[in-house]
């Protein structure tokens, strides 16, 4: 059932990046995206042995690098230094996006402007005339790993909710979003519902009343 | 005949006015700077440049943006902190923009390579990105038809090349390099080093000599 914790803050960006890596299973071949999603990495355990995999064509991506490990042939997705783990490989953009594409990732984890209640993603232009289109893998990211989470704010700055019915920016992929994390709860999306997990300073109740969207409590599982 | 040449002037010496121009790189991992600052002295223009981004700071690909060689360019991500080259030219309307998903931008350059008419993809179905394009529903999955990219020349950077052409590379410097030195008609590589056919383990080579058409080497240092 979902577990709500009324009384509390909402997440931090810390907080919200330690939750999604709890969500993430043992042994998980996962993508990470550009941005806030690339801090869900610090809260790995070596536990969970996930292996973290680069779009431009890396599996066992370490941390990012410092001082002299810094190898300008040796850079993420965000065109960051990073270092690799024992067990890496390296592979072509073509293989690269082959696996992703394929189905061949467990998890990827990405920002968004907004999520439809059906899981239609959009992450990757504003649509403004004067924005200068960029999509890089995000639409591939969408559509190829088994599970698509969504790290994002409830509200826009003001107010309006991001979960919303139909996405009025322009479509990452279509019907691809499988759970949303949030500073106030996190969502899984099925059957044209948010099911909501968990909540943090709000409840079930006080969601549905602020979203537009059919949502509902999880149900104890006989 | 030697696929090996003395230096990147003569490599890329008959590259046309109007050719389309697979350059290699992902940001500047693998970018081929030798290759174009050679490009930009040839003086080549009217060009289509394939490459996932538009250029970073004002060297390599960005350097031949802004020396108005390039009248269109195919990418997946042009808008960069650094791609301030890109920006102003496409803002003044200077420059054509095709932008493509990384992973189709990938897989229609392998198509190319491979000889593949078109292929469905789910990457970009429904989107902005497959108007005017064939969008079909596979398996209970909506699609759209992609066309290969073929390239007239490709300029990639490699490790270490043995004389007969084939290639390793070095970490996420591999990117787009080998599958866009399928997918032109010409491959000319600059590579760190040029070593004698035999001294490559066969089972390490990532791009056998069979796509690679002309190979320098180069000791220049990554500007970036």
């Amino acid at each position: 059932m979902t577990i709500e914790h009324p009384d509390a803050a909402p997440l931090d960006r810390t907080a919200l990046a330690a939750v999604v890596a709890r969500s993430i299973p043992t042994g998980a071949y996962v993508n990470l995206g550009i941005g806030q999603p690339t801090l869900v990495a610090d809260h790995l355990t070596p536990d969970q042995r996930v292996t973290l995999h680069t779009e431009n064509g890396m599996l066992g991506m370490g941390r990012a690098a410092v001082g002299d490990e810094i190898d300008s042939d040796l850079i993420n997705a965000g065109k960051i230094p990073v270092t690799e783990l024992p067990g890496a490989a390296y592979f072509h953009h073509a293989d690269s996006f082959a696996m992703m594409r394929g189905g061949h990732l467990d998890v990827c984890v990405l920002g968004a402007f907004q999520v439809s209640v059906g899981g239609d993603l959009a992450n990757w232009h504003t649509g403004e005339p004067d924005a200068i289109p960029a999509v890089g893998g995000a639409m591939d990211l969408a559509i190829g790993a088994k599970q698509v989470f969504v790290m994002m704010n409830l509200l826009t700055r003001d107010g309006a909710p991001k979960l919303v019915p139909t996405c009025s920016y322009p479509l990452t992929g279509l019907g691809c979003v499988t759970r949303v994390f949030t500073e106030q709860a996190v969502f899984d999306l099925r059957g044209g519902e948010a099911v909501v997990l968990e909540t943090w300073g709000t409840t079930v109740d006080a969601l549905r009343e602020l979203l537009d969207i059919p949502v509902r409590a999880k149900e104890v599982r006989a | 005949m030697s696929r090996i040449v003395a230096n990147p002037d003569e490599a890329v010496a008959d590259i046309v006015d109007g050719a389309t121009v697979l350059i290699g790189g992902f940001g500047t991992a693998g970018m081929p700077y030798a290759l174009i600052e050679a490009l930009l002295r040839q003086g080549a223009t009217d060009l289509t440049v394939v490459n996932n981004n538009a250029g970073n700071g004002d060297t390599g690909l960005a350097a031949l943006l802004a020396a108005g060689r390039v009248r269109r360019i195919v990418c997946s991500f042009p808008r960069q902190t650094d791609s301030y080259v890109f920006d102003e030219l496409y803002r003044s309307g200077r420059i054509e923009l095709e932008v493509v998903p990384q992973g189709n931008l990938a897989e229609r350059l392998r198509a190319a390579g491979a000889g593949i008419g078109a292929f469905f993809t789910p990457t970009g179905a429904g989107t902005l990105l497959a108007e005017g394009k064939e969008q079909r529903e596979f398996d209970g999955r909506l699609q759209v038809l992609e066309r290969p990219i073929h390239g007239d020349v490709a300029l990639i950077a490699a490790r270490t090349a043995d004389e007969a052409g084939n290639l390793v590379y070095r970490k996420t410097a591999r990117n787009f390099g080998p599958v866009m030195a399928t997918a032109a008609r010409r491959t000319i590589v600059q590579v760190d080093a040029v070593v004698p056919v035999g001294a490559l383990d066969p089972e390490a080579i990532v791009t056998p000599g069979i796509y690679v058409d002309r190979v320098v080497a180069t000791h220049d240092e990554d500007p970036a």
